[in-house]
């Protein structure tokens, strides 16, 4: 395998606590050597990188990603999701079991892991917690973890008997697997295509209330705290309401372990931003209020949000372009969230440049265990992202990697450029050189 | 458990992006909410709903000569679609009625292809009824014809705003068209009934303030959420229909819209008990009041026979004016050029 030295540029790690200029030797898939500028001797034959100028971090990882295959090709495919995450500078993805076959088994699990299936990046599938989705019979989860999966979750049919949640999160204990829950009851959601409030009065659409997503975050809770196993790990999809964010952090001080992740639409836009019945402000969760925008950007200020996970879901146009109810839920995101995180998190709100790369990289990382990744130490996996953190630019949804264009930041601007996304050791995407400096 | 107890106060005060300004409408001819039009744009059609009524039906024809007008209706009707039909036949158009019954619909043309494929076939403008909610928008966004709404699911239904408020302007300010933000200031106009699912309501409440009424919205919680009141200025919310009867010169009831309820039980004994109009409630609480409905009615349930038919009642009168706001309607759609400004 050949060898990357990425010289000149600034190493932000912040698992590692480095924020210094470092060069950064990578060799056979693994980071091979880390040092100060000019330090590493160009080894024979390797391809270097002037990073000069540029921010150097580990490569980012998406823990919620719909790469809609097996099943739905015309909306993703495995190739074409991880070229957009190569893109948007990840190198690793988790992809969510809602395909077609549901994947709920370890045939699936390792017919979306194989080389066939062309990933530009590294995939990590979370498989179906009960047999088809259906919430009713516990999949083998031992089995599913051998295969490849790194977590369970019936994502988008959320598990609303408490019997079964609560076997669910004590098998997924037993074998060391993560419990994601699409919070929401959709016993209060009948119908519903945004959120309830004044806001879906006046468009004359059925809401979906907040205590939908807070009430069943609330039993999950209560849930894990019955079971009285630390082994037990909540994790809390796409939270959107301030409830749920108050739920997990008083659960989080009872010391339980339960984390959260926020999608950016979900801190930067609002339910006024369906507009005039916008499909692409349509995902569920729905855009909500103000208020529980306010609480996302504030849970992730002040640390208790774990992640930023996109909820990539890309949908054929022809999809969206029907009436705002019949219209599919979910929005695209991976190449867009470094852009947002920086230009928002970053610039606007002052979070600082390590941490959001943490909510990035090293948190949703450890989050699912997901062992020499996040991080850039020798030895480990040689994912790297190399990105020009003061630069602006325009997304445009039309030039995009993902097949799918449903996106509601179509023309907005990003900071933050992403020259090269080095997934193993190879890279993964490189920018076109009319958009280099 | 008390989620407010753990949930710090937000220290900040962040900018955060605002939604894009609406690029709707696309076309100056269309008419999708009220809220497009401006006042000017209120009393222009309310005057031309006058000129046309009385002009002679020979040179009326004139207007829209072999102009090609569609209605396309998702959901029956009886006085939307024939005033409709009969408006733009008095103008001259040629019209032709496309049903989601015996059409591709059925076999599963979206809306924006149906619209495509009238547009292709010659239609200037469509008037589109539709069940689900905003679908006017998508149509209009899919062909930029002028688009009529003629009721869009739980949303809007302009047209009949416009001719609720030429049917109150005929009572209350006779003589007057061209109307101003104080218009109708000191009249309080309640909305009784199933304002959730109504499309009516939302129109009425959203352009009658503009003309300084006082809307009431009036029905049980089921039915009337408190946010309602939120929706826009001069809206207030009455749960008790006494209270809010004494207080009205207008009286507009609403039918339970069954096919809205989305498996929503409603105990009519209980609802006709709270929120039935009779002749004798009518009678001891308002007297002088003018009694509207948008039809269909339900004799027996929302209001007695006895009120439908009664004096105080301009139900019928309201049918009537609809055929003249919707000429001036659908005049405005084919000859509408600039935005705001006509041929």
């Amino acid at each position: 395998m050949t060898a990357i030295l990425i010289r000149n540029g600034h190493l932000i790690d912040p698992a590692a606590g480095v924020d210094a200029p470092r060069d950064i030797l990578l060799k056979d898939g693994r980071v091979a050597e880390i040092a100060g500028p000019g330090k590493i001797k160009t080894a024979n034959g390797a391809e270097v990188l002037d990073a000069a100028g540029l921010t150097v971090a580990p490569g980012l990882i998406d823990i919620h990603v719909h790469l809609r295959e097996p099943g739905q090709a015309y909306k993703e495919t495995i190739a074409t999701g991880t070229a957009a995450a190569a893109a948007g500078g990840f190198t690793a993805v988790a992809a969510m079991p809602n395909t077609a076959p549901v994947n709920d088994s370890p045939e699936i699990t390792r017919w979306m892991l194989a080389p066939e299936r062309g990933a530009s990046v590294r995939v990590y599938p979370i498989a179906a917690a009960t047999r088809g989705s259906k919430g009713e019979a516990i999949n083998d989860f031992a089995a599913l973890k051998s295969a490849g999966a790194v977590a369970v979750t019936d994502d988008g049919h959320p598990i609303l008997k408490d019997t079964i949640m609560r076997e669910t999160l004590a098998a997924a204990a037993r074998v060391g697997l993560s419990v994601i829950q699409h919070a929401e009851d959709t016993r209060m959601t009948n119908g519903a295509s945004m959120n309830a409030g004044p806001v879906a009065f006046k468009l004359g659409l059925r809401g979906m209330p907040p205590e939908a997503e807070s009430s069943l975050v609330e039993r999950d809770i209560r849930l894990v705290t019955e079971l009285r196993d630390p082994r037990v790990h909540l994790h809390v999809a796409h939270t959107s309401t301030a409830a749920a964010v108050a739920a997990v952090r008083k659960a989080r001080r009872n010391g339980l372990r339960v984390t959260c992740e926020v999608a950016p639409h979900h801190f930067l836009l609002t339910e006024e931003h369906v507009g005039q019945y916008s499909t692409n402000a349509k995902m569920n969760p729905p855009l909500r209020s103000a208020a529980d925008r306010d609480a996302m950007i504030e849970g992730i200020l002040d640390g208790i949000v774990d992640a930023i996970a996109t909820d990539h879901a890309p949908h054929a146009t022809h999809e969206k372009e029907v009436e705002f109810e019949n219209a599919p839920n979910g929005i695209t995101g991976l190449e867009t969230a470094l852009g947002l995180c920086l230009r928002w998190l970053h610039r606007e709100w002052k979070l600082p440049l390590g941490r959001v790369l943490s909510l990035l990289s090293a948190q949703p990382a450890a989050l699912l265990g997901l062992r020499g990744r996040g991080t850039l130490a020798v030895g480990g996996f040689a994912d790297v992202v190399v990105f020009d953190p003061k630069a602006e630019w325009t997304y445009h949804a039309k030039e995009t990697r993902s097949k799918a264009h449903n996106t509601p930041f179509d023309g907005w601007t990003m900071q933050g450029k992403v020259r090269w996304t080095i997934s193993e050791g190879r890279i993964a995407y490189s920018a076109p050189a009319s958009t280099t400096a | 458990m008390n989620a407010t107890a753990v949930t710090p106060p937000v220290r900040r005060q962040l900018q955060t992006p605002q939604p894009p300004a609406s690029p709707f409408p696309y076309n100056p001819g269309s008419l999708l909410s009220v809220q497009d039009l401006s006042l000017e744009a209120v009393s222009h059609l309310l005057a031309r709903a006058t000129a046309l009524e009385n002009q002679d039906p020979l040179t009326r024809d004139r207007i829209l000569l072999k102009r090609r007008v569609a209605l396309l209706f998702y959901e029956s009707s009886t006085r939307t679609r024939t005033s409709f039909e009969l408006a733009a036949k008095s103008l001259g158009a040629d019209t032709t009625l496309v049903s989601s019954l015996s059409s591709s619909i059925e076999k599963g043309e979206t809306l924006k292809d149906t619209g495509l494929t009238l547009r292709a076939l010659g239609a200037e403008a469509i008037i589109l009824r539709h069940n689900s909610s905003g679908a006017p928008w998508l149509l209009e966004e899919a062909t930029r014809l002028p688009i009529l709404n003629a009721g869009d699911g739980m949303h809007e239904h302009p047209t009949q705003a416009l001719l609720d408020l030429r049917t109150m302007l005929a009572h209350l300010r006779p003589g007057i068209e061209s109307v101003t933000a104080d218009t109708l200031s000191g009249v309080d106009v309640m909305i009784v009934g199933d304002i959730l699912h109504s499309r009516v309501a939302r129109s009425n409440m959203l352009l009658l303030p503009r003309l300084g009424a006082h809307v009431i919205l009036c029905g049980p919680t089921q039915l009337l959420p408190d946010s309602a009141a939120d929706a826009g200025p001069g809206i207030s919310v009455e749960r008790d229909f006494e209270t809010a009867l004494r207080k009205s010169q207008v009286v507009m009831m609403l039918r339970i819209q069954a096919e809205r309820l989305a498996g929503m039980q409603i105990d009519l004994a209980q609802y006709k008990d709270a929120y039935q109009l009779t002749g004798q409630r009518l009678s001891a609480q308002a007297p002088e009041a003018l009694v509207m409905h948008p039809g269909p009615i339900i004799r027996g349930l929302e209001l007695t026979a006895g009120v439908a038919d009664g004096a105080q009642s301009a139900i019928l009168e309201q049918v009537r004016h609809g055929v003249a706001i919707r000429m001036a309607v659908v005049e405005r759609a084919l000859t509408t050029t600039g935005k705001g400004g006509r041929a």
